[in-house]
C-alpha cells in the first residue's frame, strides 16, 4: 500500500471547458485501488464546486483542494467504492 | 398579427413570460390615451397622469402596500439599484450590506458599486443561515440587510420577516422572482419587483419605500410627479403591468395550487428517471412554478441546444451558458453540482401534458450528450 496521502493518479486537465475534468475523473476513477488518491488539475473555474458535488453524489470521498506543481490548482479525492 | 409565438414549450417564465391577456389589452387602449406628459395640466397631460395614478393605486392594491410607497422604474434591475443604494445612502450606520450569497447579480452589482459587500453563507436548500444574518448585522457599519424573498435560480423561499433586526437597520428584499406570485413578507424598509416577470411589459420596475423608511436618492433626482423616479414614464406599459398584477394576484391561488403540483411532477420524474441527476431547492417551501436540477457529465449549453431542437426553451446556470463564464453564484453557494444545469420555471398556462412531454424527451437528450463522451 502507498502512504494514504500520496496521489497515485494526477490527471491533467488543465486546458479542458466543464464538465471535462468531471467527466475524466469519471474515467479513471478505476485506474487507482480503493483508498488511494486520484487528483485532478483543472483551471475550469466550475471544478471547485463540481468535484466535491461528484464525490458526494458517486460516493466518493473529497480530500482537498491543492496546487499542481506548476501552481495550477488541483483537486483530490479518495477512492472509496 | 399572428399567435404568440410561445408554444407550450416555453418552460423559461423566470426569465420573461408573454404578456398577460389582460395587460395586452389594457396596453392597446392606453397607449393611444397615456401619450402625454402627466406633469401637464392640459387635457392629454391630465389623462397620462390620471392614467398614472390609476396605475399606482392598482399596484398598491395588488401588493396591499400604500399607494405613495410606489415607484415605477425603467426596470426591476433599476428598483433594486435604487432601493438597496437609497437605504444605504439614508443609513447612519455605514455603508455596509449585510446579504445572502445566493443574492441576484443585480443586488451583488448594486453593493459592489456602492456599498461594502458582507456575504453570508447558504444551506444545502439555497436557504440562508438567518443567525448569520442577524450576526452580522449586529456588527459596527453594518447600513443595511439586502435578502431575497425567493431565489430566482432554485427557486426557495426565504424566511425575510422571520428573523429580527434592530430597528435602525433597514431590511431591502429583492421581490423580482416572486413579485404577484407570493404576497410581499412583511418586515421590510424597501423591496423590488419586474414587470415582465409577472405577464406585464418588459421596461417596468417597481420600487417599494415604506413610508418611514430612512431612504435617500443615490443618484442625480429628478423633477417628476414621483420625487422617486427620473426620466419620463412609460405610462402605458406601467398601467399594463398593473394591470398584469391585478389579474395574476386574483389567479395565483388556482395558478399556484396548479404549477406547485405540476413541479412535484417534474421533481419526481426527473430525479427517477435520468440516472446521476441532482434536483436541488427546497422541495416544498418554494416558489410554485420553479425546479432546477443538474446532470453529471452533461454539458450545459449542449444540453439546452438539444432541448431547444426539440422544441423546449429553459435556463441553464452552468458556466458554459453564461455570459461571464463562471458557474451560477447560487449553485456555487449551495455547493451542488453547477455542470448539466438546467432550470424549468412554468408559464401560466403550463400544462400536465406539456410537463409530461418534457419528462418523455429528458433521459434521452442526457443520454445522448453523456454517449458522445462514452458515458
Amino acid at each position: 500500500m502507498s502512504a494514504p496521502d500520496r496521489v497515485a493518479l494526477e490527471l491533467d486537465c488543465r486546458d479542458v471547458p466543464c464538465p471535462m475534468p468531471v467527466i475524466e475523473l469519471a474515467r479513471h476513477l478505476g485506474d487507482v485501488e480503493l483508498g488511494e488518491l486520484l487528483a485532478v488539475v483543472a483551471r475550469d473555474p466550475a471544478a471547485v464546486v463540481d468535484v466535491p458535488a461528484w464525490c458526494r453524489m458517486k460516493g466518493q470521498e473529497y480530500v482537498r483542494a491543492d496546487t499542481a506543481d506548476d501552481g495550477a490548482p488541483r483537486y483530490v479525492v479518495r477512492r472509496v467504492t | 398579427m399572428t399567435a404568440a409565438p410561445t408554444g407550450p414549450g416555453d418552460l423559461d417564465a423566470a426569465s420573461s413570460t408573454p404578456l398577460h391577456p389582460t395587460a395586452r389589452d389594457v396596453l392597446l387602449a392606453a397607449l393611444d390615451r397615456g401619450y402625454a406628459d402627466p406633469r401637464r395640466l392640459h387635457r392629454a397631460g391630465r389623462e397620462a397622469r390620471l392614467l398614472l395614478d390609476n396605475a399606482r393605486e392598482a399596484t398598491a392594491d395588488a401588493l396591499g402596500v400604500r399607494p405613495d410607497e410606489v415607484t415605477f422604474t425603467p426596470t426591476g434591475t433599476h428598483a433594486v439599484h435604487l432601493g438597496l443604494l437609497g437605504l444605504v445612502r439614508g443609513s447612519r450606520r455605514g455603508d455596509g450590506v449585510v446579504h445572502s450569497a445566493v443574492e441576484h447579480s443585480a443586488v451583488r452589482h448594486a453593493v459592489a458599486w456602492g456599498a461594502r459587500s458582507v456575504e453570508v453563507g447558504v444551506m444545502g436548500d439555497g436557504r440562508v443561515h438567518d443567525g448569520d444574518l442577524v450576526e452580522n448585522a449586529l456588527t459596527p457599519g453594518t447600513g443595511v440587510v439586502a435578502l431575497q424573498t425567493a431565489n430566482h435560480e432554485v427557486g426557495t423561499l426565504q424566511d425575510v420577516g422571520d428573523f429580527e433586526l434592530p430597528d435602525e437597520i433597514p431590511l431591502f428584499t429583492d421581490a423580482c422572482a416572486s413579485m404577484g406570485r407570493l404576497p410581499l413578507p412583511p418586515g421590510w424598509a424597501a423591496a423590488a419587483g419586474s414587470a415582465h416577470k409577472w405577464g406585464g411589459p418588459a421596461g417596468v420596475g417597481v420600487l417599494l419605500v415604506r413610508k418611514r423608511a430612512r431612504w435617500r436618492n443615490p443618484f442625480p433626482g429628478d423633477d417628476r410627479v414621483d420625487e422617486r423616479s427620473t426620466g419620463f414614464e412609460n405610462v402605458p406599459a406601467v398601467l399594463a403591468a398593473a394591470a398584469s398584477l391585478q389579474a395574476v394576484v386574483a389567479e395565483r391561488e388556482e395558478v399556484n395550487a396548479r404549477q406547485h403540483e405540476l413541479v412535484d411532477v417534474l421533481r419526481h420524474r426527473v430525479a427517477a428517471e435520468v440516472p446521476d441527476v441532482e434536483v436541488v431547492g427546497d422541495p416544498d417551501r418554494r416558489l410554485p412554478h420553479l425546479v432546477t436540477f443538474s446532470c453529471l457529465y452533461v454539458d450545459g449549453e449542449a444540453l439546452v441546444t438539444e432541448l431547444d431542437r426539440r422544441g423546449f426553451g429553459v435556463a441553464s446556470g452552468s458556466a458554459c451558458t453564461a455570459s461571464t463564464l463562471t458557474p451560477s453564484n447560487v449553485l456555487e453557494a449551495m455547493g451542488v453540482l453547477t455542470h448539466g444545469n438546467v432550470r424549468l420555471s412554468l408559464q401560466r398556462d403550463t400544462s400536465r401534458a406539456d410537463v409530461d412531454a418534457f419528462c418523455d424527451v429528458l433521459p434521452g437528450v442526457v443520454a445522448e450528450i453523456r454517449s458522445r463522451v462514452g458515458l
